[in-house]
């Protein structure tokens, strides 16, 4: 159920969503909202997309945020949520990514799904995430919370997108028969320097669990992963603060490597 | 130090593992303790355990992530010795009640190597080369340092901090894994603690193997062929007790695991 009108969810996805184009921060919307329910956060959510997709912009995947215990409890935040990827989002591998357009963003190492059929919860489990999947590939999400120093509750978060900003994919697929995707390594370097690994164990368990949970908690609102869907799961390493002149690269475990540039 | 205090200390450790009981860290009683010094107070320490009829297998390497070497303002790792009395196998349980102190468990891969390897000027591939297989591995280390209140030269002297290790019993070669983006996954009592990668250790474990080759290369000394070299923990240390359980995974290479009695 939600507690806000209409018109209170058009003008917090404004604001936050100017804040985003307009690389401000905001103070969280709790503070001013604090009868805000899930359901009034996902659609704030919903509506900073459809302001997109009416702008002309094209959705191009979804992302899980929040999906290891380490970040949860970093965060203060009892459980994971989403948020889609507008094409814009989408940088280049090797390419460079305008630190000006952005707060104050972060890298994280994650992988990537592309299904291969439709994904519809309830119910959905990490059986049928990998029977729908078609390969996946490494990605890395820059990470940039709207949110004055990356302070925020869960429903503020889910609000903001989930803190989306850019992405880049790349490396090599793999089907995942061929992958132990639990114990998959990823080594982290910024500036020639290995600053983060971790294993795919990290994200809730196992990487198929955290597109399992997003079919499940989109199937809340009677949406569905439709086939094609590119879905990134989540950090598997702790977020990294990039500055101007930093560059990355994140070496995979038998799917190559991904690199970019904050310029 | 002296020569009196070095034996001294030595002993001192000996005693102490035998009788499960700790000592004040070395650097407070002698502040012009060097790692040298350290090193060989670690010689008096196996001697003894030989003595007793123990026999060295192999070498561990300790210190190797940034983390550690940070707490313990250093840039460089250390090592100990292994011997057949710290060794157990998968299936096995691991008697930390009556023989470990203050025990910590990390996940590692072990190197078993079928020719020699003696320094300097041993290289990555020189080690690769020389490696016949990587097991998964957990290292349960101690101290006998009150506290683990350590610096360097306190742990250099307790034999790295050595105390018991378990081998998974998957052996691979080496040429089919990239050691250095092979992830770890630690799970204890049925959760996943930490999730680690090869290159937590000096970026990677066989830099790690090199670099004990070259630095024993100095005093003459090889690595053999048939030794065990643990190269060091990829995940931060975990503290355990008796009735824990765990298990470590390690991509491309397998599992092992232990319960601690």
């Amino acid at each position: 159920m939600g507690n806000l009108n209409k018109e209170q969810i058009e003008k917090l996805a404004a604001h936050l969503e100017s804040a985003e184009l307009e690389a401000h921060d905001v103070t969280k919307i709790t503070d001013d909202y604090p009868e805000m329910t899930y359901e009034d956060a996902f659609d704030i959510q919903w509506e900073i997309r459809r302001r997109k997709e009416e702008r002309g912009n094209r959705i191009v995947g979804m992302k899980m945020g929040l999906t290891s215990w380490a970040k949860m409890s970093q965060m203060g935040v009892e459980q994971p949520c989403y948020g889609f990827l507008a094409d814009y989002f989408s940088v280049p591998e090797g390419g460079e990514i305008k630190r000006d357009e952005l707060i104050h963003p972060k890298i994280e190492a994650e992988l990537a799904f592309v299904t291969k059929a439709p994904l519809k919860g309830p119910g959905v489990h990490i059986g049928d995430v990998l029977r729908a999947t078609d390969f996946v590939l490494p990605a890395v999400e820059v990470i940039d919370s709207r949110y004055r120093d990356f302070k925020f509750d869960l429903k503020s978060v889910i609000a903001d997108n989930s803190s989306s900003s850019r992405f880049i994919t790349g490396g090599r697929m793999a089907d995942v028969a061929d992958l132990d995707l639990k114990s998959l390594g990823v080594v982290m370097e910024v500036n020639g320097e290995v600053v983060e690994v971790g294993a795919g164990a990290a994200v809730l368990g196992h990487p198929a669990a955290s597109v399992a949970m997003l079919a499940n908690m989109l199937g809340e609102r009677g949406e569905e992963l439709p086939a094609g869907s590119f879905i990134m799961i989540g950090a598997i390493t702790a977020a990294v603060q990039m500055n101007k002149g930093d560059s990355f690269c994140v070496r995979y475990q038998d799917l190559g490597t991904i690199s970019g540039k904050f310029v | 130090m002296n020569k009196e205090d070095i034996i001294q200390c030595g002993d001192q450790l000996f005693d102490a593992m035998r009788e499960r009981t700790t000592l004040r860290p070395f650097t407070e009683r002698f502040a012009d303790i060097t790692i040298k010094d350290a090193y060989n107070i670690s010689l008096r320490m196996i001697d003894r355990r030989v003595e007793t009829g123990e026999k060295i297998i192999g070498k561990k390497i300790g210190v190797t992530s940034r983390a550690v070497q940070r707490m313990l303002d250093v840039h460089q790792p250390d090592f100990g010795y292994l011997t057949d009395q710290m060794a157990f196998n998968q299936g096995e349980e691991m008697p930390i009640s009556e023989r470990l102190i203050q025990p910590k468990a990390e996940g590692e891969i072990a190197f078993i190597l079928k020719k020699d390897l003696m320094g300097p000027g041993v290289t990555n591939a020189d080690v690769l080369a020389a490696t016949d297989c990587v097991i998964p591995c957990f290292e349960v280390v101690d101290s006998r340092i009150e506290n683990w209140q350590i610096r360097i030269q306190d742990t250099v002297a307790d034999n790295a901090s050595c105390g018991l290790f378990i081998l998974g019993d998957k052996a691979v070669n080496p040429r089919k894994v990239d050691l250095a983006t092979c992830g770890m996954v630690v799970e204890k009592n049925g959760s996943v603690i930490s999730t680690g990668a090869g290159a937590a250790a000096l970026g990677s474990p066989v830099n790690c193997v090199a670099w004990l080759a070259n630095t024993l290369g100095e005093f003459g000394i090889p690595l053999k062929a048939g030794e065990v070299i643990l190269s060091g923990s990829l995940v931060p240390l975990e503290p355990v007790k008796a009735g824990d359980h765990m298990s470590v995974n390690i991509g491309g290479i397998g599992s092992a695991s232990v319960r601690f009695v």
